[in-house]
C-alpha cells in the first residue's frame, strides 16, 4: 500500500474545511513560545522576534508585560510601542489588566503578550487572559505569547507530582493546540541553576522532568499538526514519529504478556497503545467470556479499543493499523502447530501484509 | 573514561538554518565574557551574516588546508587544537564525514580526540543524522541520510539542546535568503524543506530530546540509587527475573541495515541487551554479510556468526543458550511458485522457536 494516497473526502468534511479556513483566514495569527520553567528565555525570544518583525515593517505592539522585566527585555522595549495595561486591585490584591479596547482601537498587526497564563481579577471583560487573546485573534490582530508548561491545565496532575503544586492560573492545551505556530525554548537545566543560584541536584532532576514533559507536550501538538496538514491536503494519514502500538486480541490470544509488554513500550517510546479485536458472531460463550475479560484489561491498562467489523479477520486488522498509523502490532501465536497443506495462516498473511510496520508474534500461554 | 576528559554539548536542530551555529555562539561570547579560555577549531559560515558577526573577537584555529583528487579541501586541524589545549573548543557539524587522507574517518572521532586530551567541546548537528532515524527519515522525507553517526556518540553527550525555529519561520528564513542563495533556496523548499519533511523532522527532534532527558534522568536516579545502596526499580522496569535481550538476525540482503537499526532503537528504548547473529557461511554473500556485522559493531551490537545448515533450527538453538527474549528479523523473500508449499524460514522460525517473542521487520517504503 502505498503511504501518500489521494482520497476523496465527503462533502460535510469538505464544507467544514472551507468553513475552517475562511474562518483562519480572517482570524489573527497565534504564535506560543513554550518553556518548561521560567527564566529559560521565554519572554526574551518573543520581545526579540516582535523588535525583528518591526524592522521588517510589521506593525507591532506590546499588549502585556510581567512584572520584573530584565535588563535585557528592558533594551528591546525602547523600539516597541506599549499599550499601557490597567492595572487594579482586588480583594486586597494588585492585578494588571490588559486594556482590550486601547488594543481593539489600536488594532495593530502583531500584538506581543507576555505571561499568557493570568486569571483577571472578577468582572472584567474575561475571566482569563488566553480568552482575551482569542478575542484579539477573533479580531485579526495577530498574537504572539509566551506561556510556562508549569500553567498548562491538562498536565496539571503531572506538574504537582514532580514539584508538589499546581499552578493557579492554567491555559488549556486546547488553545497551545490551535496555535498556528509553538516553538519550544529549550535549555539544560544546569544553565537555569547558574542563573539562579539555587544549586541542588533535586531542583536540577525536577527541572529535568518538566523539561521532558515540555519537550513531549511540543511533539503531541507538532504530531498532531502535521495529521491535520496531510488531512486537509488529502494524503493519507502516513508512519509518524511516534511509536503507535496495537495489539491484536482474541478469546484464546495471551492478552497479558501481550498488553504489559505494549504498555511497557508505550512508557518507553512516549507512544500510543491501541487494542483491538475483530467481531466474530458465532463466538461460543466461553471465548466471549475469555475476550471480554481480555478488553478489560486492555482497558484498565490504558489501551484505547477498538471493535473492527469485517468478514476478513486479515484485512480488518491491516486497514485499522495503516489507517491508525500503527508502528508495531503485536499478534498471540496460533494454539495449534501445523497448516493446512497450501493454505497460508492468517499470519503470514499479516506478515505479507504488513507495510511499513514490524509484526511481533507472541508465544501461547502454555508455551513457556 | 577518565575523570580528566572533557564535557560535550551538543546542539540539535532538525534541518539547516534553524539556528543551532548561532546559538552556540552565543552561549560561547557568553563563556568568553566570563573569562573562559574558548577558541573555534572549526566554524562553517554558510554566508549568513548574523551567524558570523557572532564570531567577532573569537580566536580560530586555522584549518587544513588538503588535496584530495587534485581539488583542495578545508577540514579541522585536530592537532592545532589539541596543541592550543583551550578549555573549550568550537565544532560546527558533529556528523561531517572527513576528506579521505585525514587521520580519522569522521569528525565525531576528532571530537573525541579533543574531549580525551581534557578539552571540552560544543558542537551542532540536525536530527537526521542519527543512525537509529535514518529509515524513519526516509520514510517521512524520501530522503536517505548518507551522513550518518551512531546513536551512542550522542547519548554520551553530556549535554544536549534542541534548538527549535517553527517550520513557518524556517521557510521565512529561507524565502529571505538568509539560509540560502536564493536559487538555491527555492529548490530546497520544494524538495527537502517542504512543510511536511520539516513538521515531521522537527517531530523527531522534540521526541530524540525528550528521549535523552529521560535517560539522563534515569541514569542520575541510579546512580543514585546505587549511592545509597537502595534497590528498587522503576515502574517501567523489565519484569525481575528475565532481563530482555535483543536478537538480530543478519544476512547479506541490504534489509539487513534496517533491521539492524531498528532492533537496537528498540533495545535502547526498553534498556534490552542487543545480540546479532548470522548462521551459515555462504561465501557468495560474505562481503555483504561482513559490511552488516561491521555496521552493526559500530552501533556497539555484539556480533556472532554461526554455521549451521538450517538456519531457523541453528537460531533457535542459539538463541536459547543466550536467553533471548525476543528475535527480530526480516521479511523473507517471496519464493518462487513451484515452491510456495515450502515454508519461509520466518515460518519455521515461528514454529521452532515458540517460547519466544519473534518480531518480523517491515522495510520502511515510501
Amino acid at each position: 500500500m502505498p503511504s501518500v494516497d489521494n482520497v476523496r473526502p465527503n462533502p460535510e468534511e469538505l464544507l467544514r474545511k472551507v468553513q475552517a479556513d475562511e474562518r483562519r483566514e480572517s482570524r489573527g495569527r497565534l504564535k506560543v513560545f513554550l518553556g518548561y520553567a521560567s527564566r529559560v528565555g521565554k519572554s526574551f525570544r518573543m520581545f526579540d522576534e516582535g523588535r525583528r518583525r518591526k524592522e521588517r515593517g510589521q506593525d507591532v505592539v506590546v499588549g502585556a508585560l510581567q512584572a520584573g522585566v530584565t535588563p535585557d527585555i528592558q533594551e528591546i522595549l525602547k523600539h516597541l510601542e506599549v499599550v499601557p495595561s490597567i492595572s487594579t486591585k482586588h480583594a486586597g490584591r494588585d492585578y494588571v489588566v490588559m486594556d482590550m479596547s486601547a488594543l481593539f482601537r489600536r488594532h495593530p498587526q502583531v500584538c506581543l503578550i507576555d505571561g499568557l497564563a493570568y486569571d483577571n481579577p472578577p468582572g472584567s471583560r474575561n475571566p482569563q487572559r488566553w480568552q482575551d487573546v482569542s478575542e484579539l485573534l477573533d479580531r485579526g490582530i495577530s498574537v504572539i505569547t509566551a506561556v510556562n508548561l508549569q500553567h498548562i491545565r491538562e498536565q496539571q496532575d503531572q506538574v504537582q507530582r514532580i514539584t508538589g503544586r499546581r499552578a493557579a492560573n492554567c491555559v488549556p492545551e486546547e488553545f497551545l493546540h490551535e496555535a498556528d505556530e509553538i516553538e519550544v525554548i529549550d535549555a539544560p537545566p544546569d544553565a537555569l541553576l547558574d542563573r539562579t543560584g539555587a544549586q541542588s541536584i533535586p531542583d536540577s532532576r525536577r527541572l529535568g522532568e518538566l523539561r521532558e514533559l515540555a519537550l513531549l507536550l511540543a511533539a503531541d501538538v507538532v504530531d498532531r499538526q502535521l495529521q491535520e496538514y496531510l488531512d486537509a491536503h488529502g494524503v493519507a494519514a502516513r508512519w509518524g514519529a511516534q511509536e503507535r502500538i496495537l495489539v491484536c486480541l482474541t478469546a484464546r490470544s495471551n492478552a497479558a504478556e501481550m498488553l504489559r509488554s505494549g504498555q511497557r513500550n508505550k512508557l518507553r517510546f512516549h507512544g500510543a497503545l491501541l487494542a483491538a479485536y475483530v467481531e466474530q458472531p458465532d463466538l461460543r460463550p466461553q471465548d466471549r467470556e475469555l475476550l471480554d475479560k481480555h478488553l478489560a484489561l486492555a482497558r484498565e491498562m490504558g489501551a484505547e479499543v477498538h471493535c473492527l467489523k469485517g468478514l476478513n479477520f486479515v484485512n480488518a486488522i491491516l486497514e485499522f493499523a495503516h489507517e491508525q498509523r500503527i508502528t508495531q502490532l503485536f499478534l498471540g501465536h496460533t494454539r495449534r502447530p501445523g497448516r493446512a497443506w497450501l493454505a497460508r495462516s492468517p499470519i503470514d498473511r499479516l506478515i505479507d501484509g504488513a507495510e511499513g510496520f514490524d509484526v511481533r508474534l507472541f508465544p501461547h500461554e502454555g508455551a513457556l | 573514561m577518565s575523570a580528566a576528559r572533557g564535557r560535550l554539548k551538543v546542539y540539535l536542530g532538525y534541518a539547516a538554518g534553524v539556528g543551532k551555529t548561532y546559538r552556540m555562539l552565543e552561549e560561547t561570547q557568553e563563556l568568553r565574557q566570563k573569562g573562559v579560555d574558548i577558541v573555534i577549531g572549526y566554524f562553517e559560515p554558510h554566508g549568513r551574516k548574523e551567524t558570523i558577526s557572532k564570531t567577532e573577537g573569537l580566536e580560530v584555529i586555522p584549518r587544513r588546508l588538503l588535496t584530495y583528487n587534485g581539488s583542495q579541501f578545508e577540514e579541522m586541524d585536530t592537532d592545532a587544537v589539541i596543541r592550543r589545549k583551550p578549555a573549550v573548543a568550537v565544532v560546527d557539524e558533529f556528523a561531517h564525514t572527513n576528506v579521505p587522507g585525514t587521520e580519522r574517518v569522521k569528525r565525531w572521532q576528532d571530537v573525541h580526540a579533543i574531549l580525551d586530551a581534557g578539552i571540552g567541546v560544543l558542537t551542532t548537528m540536525n536530527v537526521q543524522h542519527l543512525e537509529s532515524l535514518n529509515d524513519q527519515v526516509f520514510h517521512a522525507t524520501g530522503i536517505r541520510v548518507r551522513e550518518t553517526i551512531p546513536d551512542w556518540v550522542v547519548d554520551e553527550a553530556d549535554e544536549l539542546v534542541f534548538v527549535d525555529l517553527t517550520p513557518g519561520a524556517l521557510r521565512n528564513r529561507l524565502e529571505r535568503g538568509v539560509v540560502y542563495s536564493q536559487e538555491k533556496a527555492r529548490r530546497a523548499m520544494e524538495n527537502f524543506f517542504s512543510e511536511t519533511n520539516l513538521t515531521a523532522l522537527r517531530e523527531m527532534a522534540l521526541r530524540h530530546t525528550a528521549h535523552e532527558v529521560e535517560e539522563k534522568l534515569d541514569a542520575a536516579a541510579a546512580a543514585a540509587t546505587r549511592a545509597e545502596g537502595l534497590r528498587g526499580p522503576p515502574a517501567d522496569s523489565p519484569p525481575p527475573g528475565r532481563p530482555e535481550r535483543i536478537l538480530i538476525c543478519l544476512t547479506g540482503r541490504p534489509s539487513s541495515a534496517i533491521l539492524i537499526r531498528r532492533g537496537k532503537r528498540v533495545a535502547d528504548y526498553i534498556h534490552a541487551e542487543c545480540l546479532a547473529v548470522h548462521v551459515g557461511d555462504d561465501s557468495h554473500n560474505r562481503e555483504a554479510v561482513e559490511r552488516h556485522m561491521s555496521f552493526a559493531r559500530n552501533l556497539r551490537i555484539e556480533t556472532h556468526v554461526i554455521p549451521g545448515r538450517d538456519v531457523p533450527l541453528a537460531l533457535a538453538s542459539f538463541a536459547r543458550t543466550r536467553g533471548v527474549t525476543q528475535i527480530f528479523m526480516g521479511r523473507s523473500a517471496p519464493l518462487p511458485w513451484w515452491k510456495r508449499y515450502r515454508e519461509s524460514v520466518v515460518q519455521r522460525l515461528v514454529r521452532q522457536a515458540r517460547d519466544m517473542q519473534i518480531t518480523i521487520v517491515a522495510e520502511r517504503k515510501r
